[in-house]
């Protein structure tokens, strides 16, 4: 018998590789927007319908006239459908997990952390066009940016920076609920009341004693405020510090979870 | 066992092997112990019905699982310490078919093509080539989502095919679809084996692993309970299978009795046909005789070489294609256990 002259192959991914694989990675989860417009629809639509229900139906009573309202809620309603959207990263997950499109990407010989950075990377220009489309949408209605580019793109900084930090929750729900739909449990029965119980959306002086109590702990809050500040003006560095080491605090906790869960997948 | 250096067996021949391979899961032993050698170029079909092991083991040796014990290794690279290298032989097509939705068909094989280190026009032209071959250059464009069962499962294997694995994995690659398909499906198997590729093919379907495979191993909870070509396995039970059928079916009991004066055990009769197992070919004529003596005319007399089924039924006192309720959540808890 002849010995196998097989070449030998390479033993690892090397960094260059590495990026490579995740740049393709991402543009897996972007070009997905050009043959499902929906979600990107769905990505549009829901902070679009927020915006217009809030300002024209509740803007009038909670502010007394709804240009008023819609210079204070816009920033909120910022925050509210980036954190709602750092779920999408649980979502895409878990979906290829359950349709086994992760097990034939585990298989190939690329680098084991290039389908959840890949994915991340999508995600997070994800959050950029939502960005971008909801404060254009309100600039349409009559939201004016007060304190320049400057402030602009400090807001987009901070909450891209927020969601990155959630995103290894996110990580973790999709690792371990059982199918897409419990995610969307997720946002609705957590995210929802978690984002309405703050000051994203209406001044927490108006909340009964205990409630408002809670607001002023709920980072919700914290991250409002800061965003509220680095767009209509108002104290910045105080929320933008505490919405930071809530961030800070999110991966120390589940980042190392997330990581253990995806070795194990892995 | 190699330790971290990459050192090919030399005077190693097989594309795939296992020793011992355990894996539990609760109380559960998905694999109890499975040894397997597959030389290179070969077909094996690995036979059992659901809950047997057979994704358990297809999952150690593509690197998704860990063995609680035992090893494996794809041409000399060991499955759990050097998989990396593993990865960059094999391909791997699941039940279900593991393509993304969204995606078009092109889309699908250029992101593999670019995973592997292709160049953008590379990975195209390998996608253009893929696509072809398997019938679905005029779908390429359509998202996958579009396609039907059997167009899907075409574009998986394509999908594994990218990187010209040496050794393929192809787990239960028909179920669910129809002949038609499936006969379409064995085309593509066959020319994958004319170029020399090593393929483990599990399947449920006796006829699949008749039709394909060069070597059988038959799989029953966790353990592989016999081994063989298709012909080996069918001498096993150590039996011919003599069917005799009158024409007229009232005389059918008349036959039985006769079957069993001769034969010595009580024949099964179903389908307007007797049945029995039969070790001495000598029996043949003394039954004939004995029916026309009673003036009794057979319509049917045959002596053949007992199916993969009733090997099937004989080792494991139960049908493959039997699917048994409490079978199935072992292979649900496979999935991601």
């Amino acid at each position: 018998m002849t010995a196998m002259t097989l070449p030998a192959p390479p033993r690892r991914v090397s960094a260059g590789a590495t990026v490579s694989q995740t740049l393709t990675l991402a543009w897996r989860s972007l070009v997905q927007i050009k043959h499902n417009p929906w979600e990107l629809l769905d990505l549009s639509i829901q902070p679009i319908m927020f915006l217009l229900l809030f300002t024209y139906v509740f803007g009038g009573a909670i502010s007394g006239s709804t240009g008023d309202y819609l210079q204070f809620a816009l920033p909120g309603l910022l925050v509210q459908n980036a954190l709602f959207y750092t779920l999408s990263t649980a979502i895409g997950l878990n979906t290829d997990i359950s349709k086994g499109v992760f097990d034939r990407l585990r298989s190939l010989p690329i680098a084991r952390s290039a389908p959840l950075t890949g994915r991340i990377i999508a995600d997070t220009f994800k959050q950029v066009w939502a960005f971008a489309l909801l404060v254009g949408f309100g600039m349409v209605l009559g939201f004016r940016v007060t304190t320049g580019v400057a402030g602009l793109l400090g807001a987009l900084a901070l909450l891209v920076v927020v969601a990155l930090a959630m995103s290894w929750m996110s990580v973790l729900i999709g690792l371990k609920a059982s199918n897409p739909e419990k995610v969307q449990m997720f946002s609705f029965s957590v995210m929802m009341p978690l984002t309405f119980t703050s000051s994203a959306l209406v001044d927490p002086a108006t909340f009964p004693g205990w409630l408002s109590a809670w607001a002023e702990v709920n980072p919700v809050t914290h991250l409002s405020d800061a965003i509220r500040g680095l767009l209509i003006g108002g104290a910045v560095a105080g929320p933008t510090l505490i919405s930071l080491l809530w961030a800070a605090g999110f991966m120390v906790v589940f980042a190392p979870l997330a990581i253990r869960v995806f070795r194990r997948h892995v | 066992m190699p330790s971290g250096r990459v050192v090919p067996m030399t005077g190693n021949h097989y594309a795939i092997e296992a020793q011992g391979l355990v894996k539990r899961y609760g109380e559960t032993r998905a694999l109890d112990g499975v040894d397997l050698a597959v030389p290179a170029g070969r077909l094996l079909g690995v036979l059992g019905p659901n809950g047997a092991g057979k994704t358990t083991a297809v999952r150690i040796l593509a690197t998704l699982l860990t063995p609680d014990a035992g090893r494996a290794s794809v041409h000399g690279f060991d499955v759990t310490s050097q998989a990396h290298q593993v990865r960059s032989m094999i391909g791997l097509t699941g039940q279900y078919a593991a393509v993304d939705e969204m995606l078009t068909g092109v889309e699908n094989l250029l992101m593999i093509g670019r995973l592997l280190g292709l160049s953008r026009g590379d990975a195209r032209r390998r996608a253009a080539a893929l696509l072809e071959r398997f019938h679905l250059t005029d779908a390429g464009g359509r998202a996958a989502k579009t396609y039907s069962g059997g167009m899907r499962r075409r574009l998986d294997l394509a999908a594994s095919l990218v990187g010209s694995p040496q050794v393929l994995f192809l787990d239960e690659p028909t179920t669910g679809l129809d002949p038609r398909s499936r006969t379409e499906l064995w085309g593509v198997v066959r020319g994958l084996m004319a170029d020399g590729v090593t393929v483990l093919l599990t399947t449920q379907y006796l006829e699949e692993a008749d039709q394909l495979a060069d070597d059988i191993v038959v799989f029953d909870h966790g353990k592989v309970i016999a081994s063989g070509t298709s012909d080996q396995l069918k001498a096993t039970t150590g039996a011919q299978v003599l069917e005799v059928r009158p024409a007229a079916e009232h005389q059918l009991p008349t036959v039985s009795a006769v079957v069993e004066e001769v034969v010595g055990d009580p024949p099964e009769v179903s389908g307007g046909r007797v049945t029995a197992a039969v070790r001495d070919p000598a029996v043949v004529p003394a039954i004939v005789r004995r029916l026309d003596d009673l003036g009794i005319i057979a319509s049917e007399l045959t002596l053949r070489k007992s199916s993969l089924d009733e090997v099937f039924l004989a080792l494991t006192g139960h049908r493959a294609e039997e699917r048994e309720a409490g079978d199935e959540k072992v292979d649900d808890l496979e999935v991601y256990a």
